[in-house]
């Protein structure tokens, strides 16, 4: 058994999912037969093996025009979003997002 | 014009230019084909005709006046609906997003309407693009025009089955782990997934940022290379996208492939494979030969772990990405007590069953103690993957294999459990990982007439030399009907 059902509470705590008894089971199932599944990325050796975070363009090195992305100017631009974005909110008091009280005093 | 026409991009513009119909015309006639039909395919969740018919009458202006036309000028398109449209309601088909209207378009999209295109409306998929055969749709599955008890594939099943079923001239898609390729395969339609980084993703709603892309779907290879001439190119609202210039798609298509090294790897014609899928694909290498292209044989040693590591980095992106979905700023609230109450009751009611089993496992890959043995393990994989196709252009122009192991399968033949289905993405995940463009083109049917797809990959950016190919075999296939 690679996961347990406390696993599978810990892990729905974390992603913010309340879970039925019934999903526990089912996930803990699923996840099991995946996490088993993907146990076969042990059979390599990775020594010396660099993680891959983005895609690397092989002709980067080789190609002046250089194809991996740049990042552009950290530049201040007029951004006038709050009105569309505020009237798409499920509760707003503009210029805020309204949600159950967080600090009690 | 009868509901029989096929149309294609280019007789879109001869009609409109010589005034056997109009813009106006045209898209009316696509909305009663989609009033006719899309009750039975739910290829579509919204249609947007207010914009659409804006669109037309914008292009039959130009017309009037005498005006040079964009290059998709009057052309009906369907826009997946996990991509951003202003105005028209984006769903993502889950019932967390059911309401949202995006206040922007995606830069893809933009880049569609100052071509001149016609939006009919948004498809449907697999919730957030995860799946592979559009049943995971909180609005119910699309159902393949090809043979309606079968699936479209997915997770762009509904923009391939729109394609398909002649509802939409072309449509966007995107493609994570095979979302356009294997759906393209299933419905006999050509699917392109671009070059990571060629196609900006600004609009894009997130589900592994690392590996999503938005590609074209057609009829034909021409109308696939016309609409990545217009969606392609650096946009600076996406700093992933490459400052690589655009080729001139329409040119690349009509080289001669005379003499092009096509690599045809083992590992992709092993266990698991369909016999007729592999036979149908054997014949469309053989028919490459005969036009002059050399076989190559290869070993890709690293493709059988590639579902694997597909898994823990796409549902590790997923969780961090579909974090954001917590009732506070847009879409779906369910209300709470506290603020942790209020995230829980919003994600557990809004999320369907797949989508909450992928946030569980890319959680659970990222939480401490477990991030070294699969996130930062599958990481190290993905170097030897992409290891893998760096090889072999080193040795030939394009790979060559099948787009899936099998044709469409039966709609809940494949639902049991989340592995099952995982594993029909053998031969797409590879070449997603590498972030290398792939294209499924049809090559023949089954003797049951489901449709088989062929598969190219080519280096990073060269698309041309993919849809050249495609171009070159699909001319000389003959017809698959």
């Amino acid at each position: 058994m690679k996961i347990s059902r406390e696993d599978v509470l810990r892990v729905a705590e974390l992603a913010h999912l309340g879970l039925s008894p019934e999903e526990v089971e089912t996930y803990r199932n699923q996840l099991d037969r995946i996490l088993s599944y993907i146990d076969k990325l042990n059979e390599l050796d990775l020594t010396n093996v660099e993680p891959m975070a983005q895609v690397i363009y092989a002709s980067a090195t080789t190609d002046p025009s250089g194809a991996h992305p740049q990042l552009r100017e950290d530049e201040i631009v007029p951004c006038n979003a709050a009105e569309p974005v505020l009237a798409a909110a499920p509760d707003a008091a503009k210029p805020f997002f309204r949600v159950p009280k967080v600090i009690d005093r | 014009m009868s509901a029989a026409t096929n149309w294609t991009i280019s007789s879109v513009r001869t009609a409109l230019e010589s005034k056997k119909i109009s813009a106006r015309e045209l898209a009316a006639e696509f909305y009663s084909r989609i009033d006719r039909q899309n009750s039975e395919l739910n290829a579509f969740l919204t249609l947007s005709p207010e914009r659409a018919y804006e669109q037309a009458e914008r292009v039959d202006a130009a017309i009037a006046r005498g005006d040079a036309l964009p290059p998709l000028a009057g052309v009906p398109i369907a826009i997946k609906d996990v991509i951003s449209t202003q105005g028209i309601r984006t769903t993502c088909a889950s019932k967390i997003l059911e309401t949202y209207v995006p206040p922007y378009d995606a830069t893809a999209v933009d880049r569609l309407d100052r071509a001149g295109a016609v939006f009919l409306g948004k498809t449907n998929c697999d919730e957030f693009a995860m799946g592979g055969s559009n049943e995971n749709s909180a609005y119910g599955p699309v159902r393949n025009p090809v043979a309606p008890d079968r699936v479209p594939g997915g997770s762009s099943g509904g923009s391939a089955a729109a394609v398909a079923a002649g509802l939409a001239v072309a449509a966007l898609g995107t493609d994570t782990g095979g979302s356009i390729r294997q759906p393209g395969s299933f419905c006999g339609i050509t699917g392109l997934m671009p070059t990571y980084g060629r196609v900006s993703r600004y609009g894009l709603v997130a589900f592994a940022s690392s590996l999503d892309k938005i590609g074209p779907f057609a009829t034909n290879v021409a109308d696939v290379a016309a609409v990545l001439s217009v969606i392609a190119g650096h946009d600076a609202n996406d700093s992933t996208s490459a400052p690589v210039p655009v080729a001139n798609y329409a040119a690349e298509i009509t080289k001669p492939v005379e003499g092009l090294r096509i690599g045809v790897p083992e590992d992709y014609f092993g266990e698991g494979l369909d016999p007729e899928v592999k036979s149908n694909v054997e014949v469309g290498i053989a028919q490459l030969e005969r036009l002059g292209c050399r076989r190559v044989p290869l070993r890709m040693p690293h493709t059988d772990y590639a579902i694997a590591t597909y898994y823990i980095l796409a549902t590790a992106e997923a969780s961090s990405n579909l974090a954001r979905y917590d009732g506070v700023r847009y879409g779906l609230r369910v209300p709470g007590a506290t603020l942790t109450e209020m995230y829980r009751r919003t994600r557990v009611r809004g999320f369907g069953p797949e989508v909450k089993c992928r946030i569980m496992l890319g959680t659970y890959v990222l939480s401490a103690g477990y991030y070294d043995a699969y996130y930062l393990r599958a990481q190290r994989v993905r170097t030897l993957i992409a290891r893998d196709f760096a090889d072999a252009f080193q040795k030939v122009d394009a790979i060559i294999t099948p787009t899936a192991p099998t044709p469409a399968f039966r709609l809940g033949e494949k639902t049991s459990d989340p592995l099952t289905m995982y594993l029909a993405d053998i031969y797409t995940v590879t070449g997603s990982l590498a972030g290398v463009p792939g294209i499924s083109v049809p090559c023949g049917k089954t003797r049951g007439g489901l449709p088989v797809g062929m598969q190219l990959f080519g280096p990073h950016f060269k698309e041309g030399s993919v849809l050249q190919i495609a171009h070159a075999f699909e001319q000389t296939r003959g017809s698959l009907n």
